[in-house]
């Protein structure tokens, strides 16, 4: 499989289906497990780094179900490559811009990536479209079974799995639900969740994990604590905090219709009438529109427009992706008259449907 | 050494790994608290952290305690107390035995816990710090062939040899 396919694949994340699917994007579960006779990465010089590799690569591809995996050499890749790789979340910033020997395993559906020399020696990872937790634990859990019928993961009788960094120790578990909350954050309600997310300990990060900007209104929700919860205590949690969520901002949905309709309306509208006319445009600027265009959608605003097609140019406007479907690379200002390109290329059948359903009325 | 943000003393040493050169920085408390909470990219783990790190350090310890925990080192993997603390990063598996009561507080502040409740290696092995031998004689075998005493180097590869091999008929 090469980078070049992915491109012009969705991934599963944003296949834009799956349980609640109009405000959850996705469902992620990692577990961070290590090697029990090797240092954890700080302390690996070169040589346990690769050892590390090796191991873990054999045992990966020892399994038959796993033979067809994608397996790439992170260490060797081109920078918008790794950019790439971040961008569909198949690898952690941090992994893109390490050094040293390190890999990642990844499932052509990608649902499922396996980070080798991650902040720990190893880093499963598991998405599925949708509000789908427990299928995801099911699915993680099998994978960390399999592995570990080979390997040993260091364990220590009471803390637990061991990590690099005492913040993972114990089930190295974080589940994480991506939700598009745009409606929440115009009626200025977002911090308020947040305080109260923070005060059972839930952390709340924007779509690639910065920090409290979120670029298109996509918030990720995950757990902070990792000792002392079972792994189905840690998913319960979040299990049962999500449908608040998902109910608050069809709340605040309901109350812009009913409220601002005009408004709410125009909004959508203008940002559609930006996206398909501009001559050039940021990934931001891109980012923020796409969001309104996407609740558009959902609440009937805009027609002829699919939501799996507005995740899609959501992830395909990112720089290194407009960079792997061009097939060269571009600076700044090129990428940003691309993007407005791409933009307009994909959404102008929808707008043209929409003028001639006009003309008809 | 002064903050590099106010006249405070700094008190945190931050390594940024984030460009192609390192970038150090020394900052006060408080300071330090702006900046691990204020970057772009946080790594939340280490906002939380230092933050947790920087609260013990208020509780207790007095600057002689601190200094002598900060010489501690790991005997398997050799990282000192004082790396830990200024990278939050821990460097072998035999850290979380060795350091364990120096740890405690900071996973406590951290997951309000100290007893894993959640899943266990189907292999039955759940304490895995025998293993962590092996580290300690690879990392002694690397300083006899820096040091050129290759009589030492080959007894310790024998060794780690044998063990390795236990470990895979296990």
């Amino acid at each position: 499989m090469k980078l070049e396919d992915l491109a012009r694949q969705c991934g599963e994340w944003l296949r834009g289906s799956g349980p609640e699917s109009d405000i959850v994007i996705s469902s992620r579960i990692r577990l961070a497990r290590n090697l029990a006779d090797f240092p954890f990465i700080r302390q690996c010089n070169e040589g346990d780094r690769l050892a590390v590799e090796k191991s873990l690569k054999e045992t990966i591809f020892g399994n038959d179900a796993w033979k067809d995996l994608a397996y790439v050499d992170v260490n060797t890749l081109a920078k918008v490559d790794r950019q790439f790789l971040v961008e569909r979340q198949l690898i952690s910033r941090e992994h893109a811009d390490s050094d040293g020997a390190r890999a990642v395993a990844i499932d052509h559906q990608e649902k499922f990536s396996l980070m080798i020399n991650e902040e720990d020696h190893l880093r499963v990872q598991v998405m599925h479209s949708g509000l789908a937790l427990d299928s995801a634990w099911k699915r993680i859990n099998e994978i960390d079974d399999s592995i570990e019928q080979n390997l040993t993961f260091a364990f220590h009788p009471r803390l637990g799995y061991l990590t690099a960094c005492p913040t993972n120790v114990g089930t190295g578990m974080r589940v994480s639900v991506m939700l598009h909350l745009p409606a929440l954050v115009i009626t200025r309600q977002i911090e308020k969740v947040f305080r109260s997310l923070q005060k059972i300990s839930l952390a709340v990060r924007g779509l690639y994990g910065e920090g409290s900007q979120a670029m298109g209104d996509f918030y990720q929700i995950s757990n902070q604590i990792t000792l002392g919860r079972s792994e189905q205590e840690l998913l319960q949690q979040v299990n049962d905090v999500v449908p608040v969520l998902i109910d608050y901002e069809r709340k605040a949905r309901e109350f812009l219709i009913r409220e601002s309709q005009k408004d709410l309306h125009d909004r959508v509208s203008r940002a559609f009438g930006i996206l398909c006319t501009a001559q050039t445009i940021s990934s931001e600027e891109t980012m923020h529109l796409l969001s309104s265009v996407r609740m558009g959608i959902n609440l009937g605003l805009i027609e002829n427009l699919e939501i799996p097609m507005v995740n899609q140019l959501f992830i395909h406007t990112q720089p290194a992706h407009l960079q792997k479907l061009r097939g060269s690379e571009l600076d700044t200002v090129d990428r940003n008259i691309e993007r407005a390109h791409y933009l307009k290329n994909h959404l102008g059948k929808a707008r043209k449907m929409d003028d001639d359903d006009a003309e008809k009325n | 050494m002064k903050c590099q943000r106010c006249e405070k003393p700094a008190t945190f040493h931050i390594t940024e790994l984030a460009s192609d050169t390192p970038d150090e920085l020394h900052l006060c408390e408080e300071h330090a608290r702006l900046y691990l909470t204020q970057t772009d990219e946080p790594e939340e783990a280490m906002a939380s952290l230092a933050g947790s790190l920087a609260q013990q350090l208020k509780i207790g310890q007095t600057a002689e305690d601190l200094a002598r925990l900060d010489q501690q080192s790991c005997p398997v993997c050799g990282i000192t107390f004082y790396e830990f603390r200024h990278v939050g990063r821990l460097g072998c598996p035999h850290d979380y035995v060795c350091f364990e009561e120096e740890l405690e507080p900071l996973i406590i502040n951290i997951h309000g816990a100290t007893t894993h409740t959640g899943k266990q290696p189907k292999s039955g092995d759940n304490c895995t710090d025998g293993r962590t031998e092996l580290i300690r004689l690879r990392r002694e075998m690397q300083v006899a062939i820096d040091q050129e005493d290759y009589e030492l180097a080959s007894q310790l590869r024998d060794q780690i040899q044998t063990l390795g091999e236990h470990d895979t008929s296990t």
